[in-house]
């Protein structure tokens, strides 16, 4: 009969509105800025470098400046100029560093291409997305004093992917420490005259590079 | 009437009257009734003009909570200011005239659309005490008003010198004067049972209650309840309400007839829309809900105006509620919903009416004779006229070359 | 003569004679759309509220959408709306006919003697308009009401033509 559709479309929205003041699933609005949905672990959106420590994030970046992540990124948004001295890495060999990097946001497309490839594990995908900037050239370039971000934040943004880096990281430093300590062991009782090249030419050997 | 209940005559019955009367004592003889007049019309002009903005304000909120999203809550607490927001929006946008549009009707098509939008509310009574001009045949004025809206939307239309728009507003009047004849005609039988075209007069003829429980409102009587809802559905086409939005809607010629309209006349027109809804349901309240009348004899210490205004924002939330729930209709679709299923029933009810009233003296057990009648001429013309409105509706049948 | 029937009756012939005046032939019909409702103030300015509204109610209304609609669907283009005479002769020969027709008006207003009542106008009540209508004046509104219902039909008739109904078409 006609109109009986129309009952109950009606009975359909006034459950919908008493609904809302008292039922989560009818009122499905989160009030932003003041609360937050729980963005999913894979979220992604601007990339950042690892830093090993919070109190020298500067000195203790992952990154060596291989450049690999500048050529392989497909808008060409990282700038990287290397240093001209060397440091000593988290393994203790001695490697050079970014004296420049800069990521251009406003081109970058969150195509997590360059921590794909990167070897060290030095940068990976951030998650934040509130950084308007006033100005819309400069204002987006993050150089590295804005990129760097401690591992303890990459544990805390992401724990499953962090949790498996941390893993094989550790995985290498003990590898390469049993190395050193082997061929430590079998120059010692060597003769003085065997050159100490070969142990150093065995632990400078980089990392298996993540899979 | 319970004895001792208070009978109308109480302070607070009169206490807009009077205030009206004092302020109006301060001015010399002559000045007098010009003055309270100008009071009234400052007084309706405030009062609706609050309530517009808060009805779109309701309207917005509603519409948000079944659509499961809060509304407008950034403004004020809850929303409050937003009104005043949209306020100061419409009235700082740039008033946009077409080079080649007709500059004095341009000007004057909204102009005249809230005049006699605002014609219509002089009529109405209010309260006990509450009516601004008391007219033999305020009813007819009422309609007079409202059908002379309707030039107002052609002349929007064709000023605008927009194709689009110019179709557009033909396509509104034809629903506009689709629609007319079953507003007009759903009332004829309320005049026909009460015996008078005064608002005040209707209002007075559904005083009482049957049994001290039921009152004589026009609407609990089987042609009343058919007439206010055919009224209804004619008053939310009249003003241009989803379901029959058609004229506004944004997908529609963009904004049919409003389309080369900006700022303060958009608002404009959008104003005279929501007081055509505020007056057509207050007519409604008056003509088959019993004015301002209480619905129970324990009730009564309530003021009148209390009561009119608790029953127009019934009806009010009810067509958001309509407008909540219901697609749009397309113009053939609501055409044919006025010719070929409204007027016919409206004509019959008028039959109906006419049979209750004459048969109004029928002795005890004959009354359920009467009522039986009444009912199944109420709801066959119904069933039969809705079959043949959903006659020709089968899932469509697309041939491919 | 109060102010007020003045006042009126300079509004309804004024929007009369510029009606006649426009070039533009919608501005025409609003300024009769104007002269209609100056002379439903005049009824009620008389005191004949029920004629007033049914006058605004059905010209103003209804009859002005029925001449707005006549323009619009019969014009081909904007520059149709702005008639102008056809021939010299033609408009000569209008004004000699509109102003012996203006002379018969004169002579017969002139010439009726109108006569003045000492008292106050009845206030004719809707109700006795109504008796009246269904007393001594029953023929003339059932010949109108007849008249209507055959133009009503005429109408429907003409306007649904004889198409035949394609059956693609949305129900």
């Amino acid at each position: 009969m006609i109109g009986t559709g129309l009952l109950k479309g009606l009975a359909v929205t006034a459950r919908n509105f008493a609904g809302s003041f008292h039922d989560p699933k009818r009122f499905v609005t989160t009030q932003y800025p003041e609360e937050r949905t729980k963005l999913p672990e894979a979220y992604r959106n601007f990339p950042f470098l690892v830093s090993e420590s919070a109190d020298d994030p500067m000195g203790t970046l992952r990154c060596v400046a291989c450049q690999i992540c500048e050529k392989e990124c497909p808008p060409q948004c990282i700038l990287i100029e290397k240093s001209s001295d060397k440091k000593p890495d988290a393994n203790g060999r001695m490697q050079l560093y970014p004296k420049i990097f800069d990521i251009d946001t406003a081109v970058c497309m969150s195509c997590q291409i360059c921590v794909e490839v990167c070897p060290f594990d030095a940068i990976k995908m951030d998650q934040v997305f509130e950084i308007a900037a006033t100005d819309r050239f400069t204002g987006l370039i993050l150089d590295r004093q804005a990129l760097a971000k401690p591992d303890s934040y990459f544990h805390q943004i992401r724990p499953t992917e962090a949790a498996e880096v941390e893993g094989r990281l550790a995985e290498g430093r003990r590898a390469a420490q049993e190395k050193a300590r082997a061929a430590a062991a079998k120059a010692a009782p060597a003769a003085p005259a065997e050159p100490p090249a070969a142990p150093s030419a065995e632990a400078a050997k980089p990392p298996r590079p993540p899979a | 009437m319970i004895p001792g209940a208070p009978t109308g005559d109480t302070l607070l019955e009169r206490a807009p009257v009077l205030l009206r009367d004092w302020l109006v004592g301060f001015l010399p003889g002559p000045a007098r009734w010009a003055a309270g007049s100008l009071l009234m019309i400052v007084a309706i002009l405030a009062v609706f003009g609050t309530l517009f903005a808060f009805l779109t304000l309701a309207e917005r909120k509603i519409l948000a909570r079944v659509q499961n999203r809060p509304g407008p809550n950034r403004t004020g607490w809850f929303g409050l200011l937003q009104p005043f927001a949209d306020g100061v929006k419409m009235l700082t946008k740039e008033d946009i005239v077409p080079r080649a549009a007709d500059p004095v009707l341009h000007f004057l098509a909204p102009v005249a659309l809230i005049a006699f939008s605002l014609l219509t509310f002089a009529v109405i009574p209010y309260g006990r005490h509450l009516v601004p001009v008391d007219l033999d045949s305020s009813i007819l004025y009422f309609f007079a008003a409202g059908t002379a809206t309707e030039l107002a939307v052609f002349m929007a239309g064709w000023a605008s010198h927009n194709k689009f728009a110019l179709l557009a507003a033909m396509r509104a009047l034809a629903q506009l004067i689709s629609y007319e004849l079953p507003l007009l005609l759903s009332v004829v039988p309320v005049v026909l049972a009460t015996g008078t075209l005064s608002a005040t007069g209707v209002v007075a003829a559904q005083s009482g209650w049957k049994w001290d429980l039921v009152p004589r409102w026009v609407v609990f009587t089987p042609w009343g309840a058919a007439g206010f809802v055919i009224f209804m559905i004619s008053a939310l086409a009249e003003s241009n309400r989803s379901p029959f939005d058609l004229p506004e809607a944004e997908s529609e010629l963009i904004a049919g007839h409003l389309t080369e309209y900006s700022g303060f006349k958009y608002a404009l027109f959008f104003m005279a829309e929501y007081f055509g809804m505020c007056a057509l349901s207050g007519m409604a309240v008056t003509l088959f809900l019993g004015g301002w009348h209480a619905p129970l004899p324990l009730l009564e210490f309530i003021p009148s105006y209390v009561w009119f205004a608790v029953k127009l924002l019934a009806l009010l939330l009810g067509f958001i509620w309509i407008r909540a729930t219901l697609p749009r209709l397309r113009i053939d679709q609501l055409t044919r919903l006025a010719w070929k299923f409204l007027v016919p029933l409206a004509l019959v009810n008028l039959a109906t009416a006419a049979f209750w009233s004459l048969s109004a003296p029928w002795p005890g057990p004959l009354q359920l004779l009467r009522w039986a009648v009444a009912l199944g001429l109420v709801a066959g013309p119904f069933l039969l006229l809705s079959r043949g409105l959903t006659a020709g509706l089968r899932p469509r049948v697309y041939r491919y070359a | 003569m109060n102010a007020v029937l003045i006042l009126i009756a300079l509004v309804t012939v004024g929007a009369a004679i510029l009606a006649m005046s426009r070039r533009n032939l919608l501005h025409s019909v609003l300024l009769f759309a104007g002269s209609w409702a100056g002379v439903g103030a005049f009824f009620l300015w008389a005191g004949a509220e029920f004629a007033a509204f049914a006058q605004v109610l059905v010209y103003v209304g209804a009859i002005s959408m029925v001449v707005l609609f006549a323009v619009l669907l019969t014009r081909r283009s904007r520059e149709d709306l702005a008639p102008g005479p056809v021939s010299r002769s033609r408009a000569i020969s209008a004004v000699l006919a509109g102003i012996a027709v203006a002379a018969v008006l004169l002579a017969a207003v002139a010439g009726t003697p109108l006569a003045v009542s000492a008292g106050p106008a009845p206030a004719v009540s809707v109700r006795q308009i109504g008796g009246e209508l269904m007393g001594p004046h029953a023929a003339a509104l059932l010949v109108v009401g007849v008249l209507l219902t055959v133009a009503l039909l005429g109408a429907v008739v003409l306007a649904a033509g004889d198409r035949p109904e394609n059956p693609e078409d949305a129900p």
